[in-house]
């Protein structure tokens, strides 16, 4: 059980990064796995090509990728809605081809194994239990930031693009910088999350970084619940479970896995956070009419 | 062989791959015009019309045309079924939920065609004739032919259809303001539903005429689907030339790409063209500057 | 409707065998990986149903000295991150003695270094060269290496006095753990590669990379990879006119690329595990009788054609009775005992390991086959 939820946490981290983009700039990326896959790649490599020291590839990995984002930015996020929902998809999809093809850096398709453990002076993060309490570490960080970050003038800020981008440039918000700003705060983080899978796995492979990767992210934030930092960890926490306990479907799995989003978003637009209080608040009318607020 | 008819080879392979592209990316753009939704589910209606044309013929034994028309038909009941059973219910359609519900459909029409005709790929007779034709040098199959010829087929009776009938001009009215469409008494529900019906049967087109070359397996759809939609997006979502020109362009720049260039980095250049086109033109290249400036 | 019947039954024999399991001792757990779903489904498919298929007649002849196997299953869908989680689950969990997959080099490696911390013997049905080079404690494997194939076909270019060739290899796992070989193995047999082209698992035409092919002068063609794309490079290659000898990899190595490539494939050649001409072998062949009671048994329960990949199956299950019945069913017992196999007549070949060897396999594990008449024949 430890070891799914070290990556209940590691996906917690990066539902919450992109809810930053998609829930409160209201800005869609199709290709999220690309930057968590950088992040991924950036230190694995480090460390077992070049011999760096676990905790330096990490930072090196995480600015690197955010100042990649930064720089993509300006061009990705001057689109909109399916445009930019396309040009996000296609840099995943670069991405994703350059993981297999540089086979002299990144081992390509068959993955690149034997990255080292992260560690703290003899105390080495070697075990899901020690991994957990890492990962969560982290998470709690990431969750921390986002919720400041949401109620702080940027968050305000972000909430008015999402709502009207010429109201809140009438505003005087440097509606362009801003979105850029968050779009690499957000690479960021997938980074870290990155990072982190890296260095527990110890074994990473580009399948694990493609397309259908990014889409489970979005997936995990708009069922947990768009906006809500909370809904993102709900999100990461029910789609990281679900294939374990779908488990009893064999290998009709992606029947129910397809059937359970189609209904989601029938019954539960809001996602979890605003669905299941929804449900519940139903299903007891009367007490709901006795209580005055 | 001289570079000149190997260029012509390539030009002739991307023009078949690249009509593929074009019909499943019209389906796109025929959705989203009249529906604003981005069906992430249309790469699935590709499969379908190719495996459900092999199972007509191989498991129920009918004659090629007869499975073929009972394909189209079939994947048009499940795409019309889709928008009944998930779409017009949606009580909070917004754009995202939109797109999340059709992955759910494309998932979920996957995963019930694996569970019924399994994971093997198969392979569908050709249409005429298995002989190469001579072109200049380079050399085609009879099948390239027909998918050259219904693609053109498919796109003449579109634009008969969104000019000349009624309900082909409703429906445009309605890609332009649907709110305004409505007014003027056009039942836009209908027309929804005409979307759905009208681009699950083209996608099935397009996977029944590239079946024989390209063979099909209950996850062909999801590669088709993402070209296809590259293709709209180049054409700037119309449902008319700009798509059709869009998806030949993806797939000449991959054949070349794939032949002139690195084959390993084939994919990754066509995308790196697209992601230049968005950045310079995002409006699509083949389309006029639009209003949308907030 | 086919696989649903299909499951209906297996499900079906697993109750029976549940119930068998109830009236005896505590079953022996064996974990198995399989990437049943997903892209290498071609791989986990036949496996898991072969694992199944060989637990059960196990359970059904008495099981192992009267106690029986119960086989736990999980799908990895050829994803490293789900492959770690499944056999988490496999070892501190369901507490598995053993355990035999994953299908993928790549779900291999990312579960290895849980098994050797844990200390739970690995039977891997993954080709890889890196899985057991350098030898791992608790790893071995039963699919024979991508190197050997090479070398195989390597050796019938030189017979042919071909020395100019293009190599087309897909861009997965497979493909560029052969196109690696294909390269390193080249200069040693005086070959020399003229093009190196890839492409995708999911590529729909492939003329591109054939047309450049065909302006070079090679002298042969080399192609790397699992169905559908070999028999769509054939059939372009066709439809070219490309008049090159074409060699593919043993991951075409089942009916099914006949079926698929259809006139193109005749005199296509390609090196493959035994049990592709089972039938066929001379009557002194060692292995002949495991692969002719493999391939009866699979058509029996599955009605399909027991392949290649399946066998993987059939031996790292086979090569784990053996040594439970001969040393308990201790893993650390289990792993001395695997290590000391020789003369293991299975399907993908003789095996015999040792401490410096954990493939266990020879280059005799292939025999080069050539497409005619619809069929399979030797090459001599």
């Amino acid at each position: 059980m430890m070891n799914v939820l070290v990556f209940v946490g590691i996906n917690t981290i990066l539902a919450v990064a992109l809810n930053l983009l998609l829930g409160y700039a209201g800005q869609i990326s199709l290709g999220h796995a690309a930057f968590f896959g950088l992040g991924a790649y950036i230190s694995g490599v480090l460390t077992v090509t070049y011999g760096l020291n676990s905790w330096i590839s990490m930072f090196i990995a995480a600015t690197a990728t955010g100042i990649l984002a930064f720089i993509l930015g300006f061009p990705i996020l001057k689109l909109k809605g399916h445009y930019l929902a396309m040009a996000t998809l296609g840099f995943g999809i670069i991405v994703y081809i350059v993981f297999n093809e540089t086979v002299a850096l990144t081992g390509g398709p068959s993955g690149l194994s034997g990255i080292p453990n992260l560690g703290i002076a003899s105390l080495t993060f070697d075990s899901d239990i020690k991994n957990y309490y890492l990962v969560w570490l982290f998470a709690l960080i990431s969750i921390f930031l986002s919720l400041n970050l949401a109620d702080s003038r940027i968050g305000r800020a972000l909430r008015a693009i999402h709502d009207s981008e010429v109201a809140a440039r009438g505003m005087g918000v440097n509606v362009r910088l801003l979105k850029v700003q968050i779009f690499a705060l957000s690479a960021l983080l997938s980074a870290v999350a990155g990072s982190l899978y890296a260095h527990t796995m110890t074994f990473i492979s580009p399948a694990s970084f493609g397309f259908n990767f990014s889409v489970e992210l979005v997936t995990m934030v708009i069922i947990g619940g768009l906006g809500s930092i909370y809904g993102s960890f709900l999100g990461a926490a029910l789609l990281t479970l679900l294939p374990e306990i779908l488990r009893a479907f064999q290998d009709y799995d992606i029947i129910v896995y397809g059937l359970l989003l189609i209904l989601m978003t029938m019954f539960m637009p809001g996602g979890l956070v605003r669905g299941v209080p929804g449900i519940l608040l139903s299903l007891r009318p009367a007490r709901k009419q006795g209580r005055e607020y | 062989m001289n570079l000149s008819q190997q260029v012509i080879q390539y030009i002739l392979s991307g023009l078949t791959t690249g009509s593929i592209y074009s019909l499943i990316g019209l389906g796109f753009a025929i959705i989203f015009n009249s529906t604003g939704i981005i069906n992430f589910a249309q790469g699935e209606f590709v499969m379908l019309g190719g495996m459900l044309t092999f199972f007509f013929i191989t498991v129920v034994k009918l004659p090629l045309l007869v499975a073929i028309l009972f394909a189209i038909l079939i994947s048009t009941l499940v795409g019309v079924t889709f928008e009944r059973l998930a779409i017009r219910p949606l009580r909070k359609a917004t754009p995202l939920n939109l797109v999340i519900i059709t992955i759910g459909a494309s998932i979920l029409i996957r995963g019930l065609a694996m569970m019924i005709w399994g994971k093997d790929t198969h392979s569908l007779p050709m249409f005429s004739g298995n002989d190469p034709i001579f072109v200049s040098g380079a050399t085609i199959l009879p099948q390239h032919l027909w998918i050259l010829g219904i693609t053109l087929l498919v796109i003449i009776i579109n634009k008969l259809y969104f000019y000349h009938s009624i309900s082909g001009k409703a429906m445009r009215a309605c890609s332009y303001n649907r709110s305004a469409a409505s007014l003027v008494g056009i039942d836009v529900k209908r027309m929804v539903f005409f979307s759905f019906a009208i681009s699950s049967a083209m996608g099935s087109v397009a996977g029944i005429i590239a079946a024989p070359l390209t063979m099909t397996s209950y996850d062909v759809g999801i590669m088709l689907g993402l070209k296809g939609f590259c293709a709209a997006i180049i054409g700037g979502m119309s449902s008319g030339m700009g798509t059709v020109l869009g998806g030949i362009l993806l797939g000449v720049l991959e054949s070349l790409g794939a032949g002139l260039i690195s084959s390993g980095y084939k994919d990754a250049i066509a995308f790196i063209i697209l992601l230049l086109i968005l950045f310079i033109r995002p409006q699509g290249i083949f389309r006029k500057a639009e209003t949308e400036r907030v | 409707m086919l696989s649903m019947t299909r499951t209906l039954f297996v499900a079906l024999l697993i109750t029976a065998q549940a119930t068998i399991v109830l009236a005896a001792a505590p079953p022996i757990k064996i974990g198995a990986l399989f990437a049943v779903t997903g892209p290498a489904s071609f791989l986990g498919e036949p496996e898991r149903n072969t694992a199944q298929m060989v637990v059960d007649e196990i359970n059904q002849s008495g099981g192992i000295k009267g106690r029986m196997l119960l086989l736990i299953t999980y799908d990895t869908q050829g994803d490293a991150t789900r492959a770690v989680q499944a056999a988490t689950r496999l070892i501190k969990e369901d507490k598995v003695v053993a355990i035999i997959g994953p299908s993928t080099t790549g779900d291999t490696m990312a579960i290895i270094p849980l098994v050797e911390k844990s200390q739970i013997p690995l039977i891997s049905c993954a080709a890889g060269i890196k899985i057991t080079e350098p030898v791992k404690p608790w790893v071995f494997k039963t699919a024979q290496n991508d190197s050997l194939a090479v070398a195989k076909i390597y050796e019938h270019l030189v017979k042919r006095k071909i020395t100019k060739i293009s190599i087309l290899t897909v861009s997965d796992s497979f493909g560029s753990s052969g196109r690696e070989q294909l390269k390193n193995q080249a200069a040693k047999y005086g070959i020399q590669i003229l093009s190196d082209d890839t492409y995708g698992p999911k590529d729909t035409d492939m003329t591109p990379q054939l047309t450049k092919i065909r302006t070079n002068q090679s002298q042969a063609l080399i192609c790397w990879g699992t169905n559908p794309g070999p028999a769509l490079i054939a059939r372009n290659a066709k439809q070219l006119g490309l008049k090159l000898p074409l060699y593919m990899s043993h991951g075409v190595s089942s009916k099914k690329f006949i079926d698929l490539a259809g006139d193109a494939a005749e005199g296509i050649i390609l090196p493959s595990g035994r049990v592709l001409v089972a039938d066929i072998l001379p009557n002194s062949d060692k292995q002949k009788k495991s692969l002719l009671s493999y391939v009866k048994d699979y058509q029996k329960h599955y009605k399909a054609e027991g392949d290649h990949f399946g066998g993987h199956a059939w031996d790292a299950v086979m090569l784990l009775k053996s040594a439970i019945s001969k040393s308990g069913e201790n893993p650390a017992s289990i792993r001395g005992q695997l290590e000391k196999t020789k003369n293991f007549y299975g399907i993908g070949g003789i095996f015999n390991y040792s401490p410096a060897d954990h493939s266990g396999l020879g280059k005799d594990a292939f025999v080069l086959v050539e497409v005619k008449g619809k069929d399979w024949k030797l090459v001599p």
